[in-house]
């Protein structure tokens, strides 16, 4: 059988004596939702800085599409087809909303060697971002700077981003925090249609959401997943259980 | 786009034509201070323009932006006491050194990010000046006068000192020019990006480092031409071209104009320049004077002058910005 599109092999990452990885083994194969739920401080966010190229593992390998990534820097991660959004809202404020599509875009279109033509009028960047933009339903708020769009604004940007570099698998970190329950289900709309094409890997505090949208789900706690499966699975799981509901037995555990 | 009314839109214009007619005026009443005053403040101006690119739009606070003025400065200064006195090697050499010491600095001061990117272009170029002073065969600390000015065969008389203005405001043009072009290309994308958020620029996609490297090289360029200028302006060469305290004035055009803006360092260089020379007529303490005045645009104009020059001066006629204003809170 093939490889899984993205397969993590016993990866671990310390932080003085928190383990935020411990030995974590994860295979993603291509066309999965697959979501890490834990609770706080379980270490997902640290998962996605390994898997995006920010944080350096101690030990483990990551595979993407079948090559070692573990050591490349972020740039040619996404380069490869790995693109994230960030949890904590990371755009290019002084910039329009459409203005920082087309930065995406043209990171993925040939180098950017290009000193002379006007980067705004160029429809071969506009006009994918411009689509992009559209996807996520940001379409009439294109020429907007983005100091001045709302929270959940921001959310939609930072997948429309993600999206305009044409990757193959998309990282979201907590793509709903914040977000008010009419925005959430927007985006729960936007996630379901882009699985159909994409393999992505969602961490999402989000219970209801996480159970729609999710092929399987693992969970992950004190930096060790305790359980993969399909949300059924998850959800008739002891062990899971216990970490959400008290989690000094899970200390006693690890 | 269509210039809207506003305030920038006159002053510009008019600044450019009061450069343009200068020479008329001075050459009418015999005033070649004012003609040597606006040379040196257009050669200057150049510098802050090329600081610009790297500190306004590219986010590097560069400390030791005068280094190249005095590389440039240096290779004019060095070659004419050697007997090369032709332009057409000089300036070409100048360009070049200026651009190699930028790609040596840049390599390894764009490693660092905030105060200690600001601290480290400060001691490359306190290390060159210190160079400069220690070049004993070149006038050491008491530098090197230029017995003649670069020679361009028929071209160019560099010593008609109409002709040398005209010279400097053409080259700080095309800068201005080259530069507006340069920030609006997607090289230019990348760069903004990586002043507003690196992180997210590697995020999706983009190598920063040889992009903002370039940028750097750039502008260490520029500014190697505005060195050239300088000395053949002076006819002399001295380690106090790169000095700290005028990497610092280099840095208050560009925030007194306004970063990141097309004309700003003109502006900047303009005003600072003039108050300068106005104040020190008034006053030998004229220091007092300027140090409050910059704090107050600090403090109260972020944008610098150019910031304040975007006031609409028919405030009904632009509606656009009005009503973005309102909107733009989803």
């Amino acid at each position: 059988m093939a490889e899984p599109l993205l397969r993590i092999e016993g990866l671990t990452k310390r932080f003085g004596g928190v383990i935020p990885s411990d030995h974590i083994s994860l295979d993603i194969p291509d066309g999965e939702l697959h979501a890490v739920i834990g609770p706080n401080g379980a270490g997902k966010t640290t998962l996605i800085g390994q898997l995006a190229g920010e944080t350096a593992p101690d030990s483990g390998q990551i595979r993407f599409s079948g090559a070692d990534i573990t050591h490349l820097p972020t740039w040619r991660r996404s380069q490869l087809g790995l693109a994230r959004s960030f949890q904590i809202t990371s755009l290019f404020p002084d910039f329009t909303a459409l203005d920082n599509v087309a930065l995406a875009v043209q990171a993925h279109a040939g180098h950017s060697f290009r000193f002379w033509g006007d980067a705004r009028r160029d429809a071969r960047l506009r006009a994918p971002a411009q689509a992009a933009l559209d996807r996520v339903g940001l379409g009439d708020r294109a020429d907007i700077l983005v100091s001045n769009l709302s929270h959940g604004e921001h959310r939609q940007l930072e997948i429309a981003m993600a999206l305009a570099t044409r990757p193959r698998m998309l990282l979201l970190d907590e793509p709903m925090a914040g977000m008010s329950p009419e925005q959430s289900a927007g985006m729960v709309r936007t996630l379901r249609e882009l699985k159909q094409e994409l393999t992505i890997l969602l961490i999402e505090h989000d219970m209801e959401a996480v159970f729609a949208l999710a092929d399987r789900i693992t969970v992950l706690v004190y930096g060790r997943a305790i359980a993969s499966g399909s949300p059924d699975a998850i959800r008739a799981n002891s062990e899971v259980r216990e970490a959400y509901l008290g989690e000094q037995q899970v200390v006693a555990h690890g | 786009m269509i210039a809207a009314p506003n305030a920038r839109n006159l002053l510009v214009p008019a600044l450019l034509a009061f450069l343009l007619l200068l020479p008329v005026y001075t050459s009418l009443s015999g005033n070649t201070f004012l003609l040597t005053l606006f040379t040196r403040i257009l050669i200057l101006a150049l510098a802050a323009t090329s600081l610009n690119l790297i500190l306004g739009y590219g986010g590097m606070v560069s400390f030791g932006h005068a280094a190249y003025l005095g590389i440039g400065g240096y290779a004019i200064g060095i070659l004419a006491s050697e007997g090369v006195t032709s332009g057409f090697v000089q300036w070409p050499i100048a360009l070049a050194v200026s651009a190699l010491a930028a790609l040596v600095i840049g390599l390894l001061c764009l490693r660092t990010r905030g105060l200690y990117f600001i601290m480290i272009t400060l001691a490359f170029a306190q290390m060159i000046y210190y160079v400069g002073a220690g070049l004993a065969r070149y006038g050491g600390d008491d530098g090197l006068t230029i017995q003649r000015r670069s020679q361009f065969g028929g071209w160019l008389n560099l010593s008609n000192k109409t002709m040398f203005y005209y010279l400097c405001l053409a080259l700080l043009l095309a800068t201005i020019y080259l530069v507006w072009r340069l920030v609006n290309s997607r090289f230019g994308m990348v760069i903004q990006g990586a002043r507003s958020n690196e992180r997210r620029m590697r995020s999706i996609g983009f190598p920063t480092f040889r992009y903002r490297l370039t940028c750097f090289v750039i502008a260490g360029t520029l500014c190697g031409l505005s060195g050239a200028l300088l000395a053949n302006h002076t006819d002399f060469v001295s380690p106090a071209m790169m000095y700290w305290t005028r990497s610092g004035d280099l840095i208050v055009m560009v925030v007194l104009g306004g970063m990141a803006s097309t004309f700003g360092p003109l502006i900047g260089a303009v005003a600072l320049l003039v108050l300068e020379e106005a104040l020190s007529g008034i006053t030998e303490y004229w220091q007092i004077i300027l140090g409050p005045l910059l704090l107050l645009v600090v403090l109260f104009a972020r944008r610098g002058i150019d910031g304040l020059l975007d006031v609409s001066i028919f405030p009904r006629l632009s509606p656009a910005k009005a009503l973005e204003a309102k909107v733009g809170r989803g």
